[in-house]
């Protein structure tokens, strides 16, 4: 295990570069709602999705009721519904391990999970455990220290979270050199530029699932079903 | 209801509203995972998925004003670069990251 959890380590360095100063952030941001600095990081334990959490400030501070509460959490995070349809065959793993996966599909793990591998030989299931393990707890990490140090912090993070970006433009490029074919990558282009354009609200769940209607689009009209 | 009871239940609701959202292809595609049109997704969607989360996580880049998205433009062609060349993961991340700290914290293009 410790090798793989190295390894996963390794793997997700870069997305503590973006979630500790994205948590740090939301713990800033959490603390103007005056309650006790524990609950930031607790929101981050329970709820653990960034965007979501963001929102839930202005929620909290508008005591919205929970009903409203409920559906925009729903459709802010409808998008992970298309995650899982291309996990089914990676999780493999049963049980409370399962469960944890599931309950811990951000986006960020997500592109780990489906771009990086455990070393040859160790658990794939375990590796993935691991990082989805490590990436909350970068997360809950940046929520606690946001909450506790505020605006103490002396070390300038601006620009830290670029990490974010840098990791999906590398795992973005090892997906190419996997499939070494034009056309999801092109399809995503279009598709992404396109609702940033014109439903910039819902820009992921727009050209996300538009990509993915393109996909099953093109596997019934050609033969390159597997 | 108390200030406290809010906001667990608020906890509470979203922790349940984000599972669902997370949950819902595992139960409805249960004992399909060697479906053809399932298998074909499980490899095409990853890079179109990558890349529409590139395009997302720039989306607050302005083009319109200075600087004209020179930061990230920078930065993302020497992580783009750097990987070509040499395939190390975090020394691409690292160094374009480092770069984008620098190049706004130091203000060079604004």
């Amino acid at each position: 295990m410790s090798s793989t959890l190295s390894a996963a380590f390794r793997a997700s360095l870069p997305v503590m570069f973006g979630y500790v100063p994205l948590g740090m952030a939301f713990g800033i941001l959490f603390q103007n709602l005056g309650y006790d600095w524990f609950y930031a990081p607790l929101m981050g334990l329970t709820v653990y999705a960034g965007a979501a959490q963001f929102m839930a400030v202005g929620l909290l501070a508008a005591q919205a009721s929970l009903f409203e509460v409920a559906v925009s959490t729903f459709i802010l995070n409808s998008r992970h519904m298309f995650f899982g349809v291309s996990l089914l065959g990676r999780y493999r793993a049963k049980g409370l391990k399962k469960l944890y996966l599931i309950f811990g599909l951000t986006d960020e793990t997500y592109s780990l999970i489906t771009s990086t591998q455990p070393p040859v030989g160790h658990d794939e299931q375990d590796y993935y455990v691991a990082l989805t393990g490590l990436n909350q707890g970068y997360w809950v990490t940046g929520c606690a220290l946001g909450a506790l140090f505020g605006a103490n912090v002396q070390f300038d993070t601006t620009g830290m979270d670029f990490a974010l970006t840098a990791l999906f433009m590398v795992l973005m490029l090892d997906q190419w050199k996997k499939l070494r074919e034009p056309y999801p990558f092109v399809v995503a282009l279009i598709c992404g530029f396109s609702a940033l354009l014109f439903f910039p609200e819902q820009m992921l769940l727009v050209s996300i699932g538009l990509s993915i209607a393109l996909l099953l689009a093109r596997s019934r009209f050609s033969q390159v079903m597997p | 209801m108390s200030e406290l009871s809010y906001l667990l239940m608020v906890f509470l609701v979203m922790t349940v509203a984000t599972f669902i959202t997370r949950l819902i292809p595992f139960v409805a595609f249960r004992n399909k995972s060697d479906h053809p049109l399932l298998m074909y997704l499980g490899s095409y969607m990853p890079p179109a998925i990558m890349t529409v989360l590139v395009i997302y996580s720039l989306k607050s880049v302005d083009l319109s004003s200075a600087p004209y998205g020179v930061n990230e433009l920078l930065a993302l062609s020497l992580t783009t670069l750097l990987h070509l060349w040499r395939g190390n993961a975090l020394l691409s991340i690292f160094s374009g990251t480092l770069l984008y700290m620098a190049a706004v914290q130091l203000g060079w293009f604004v």
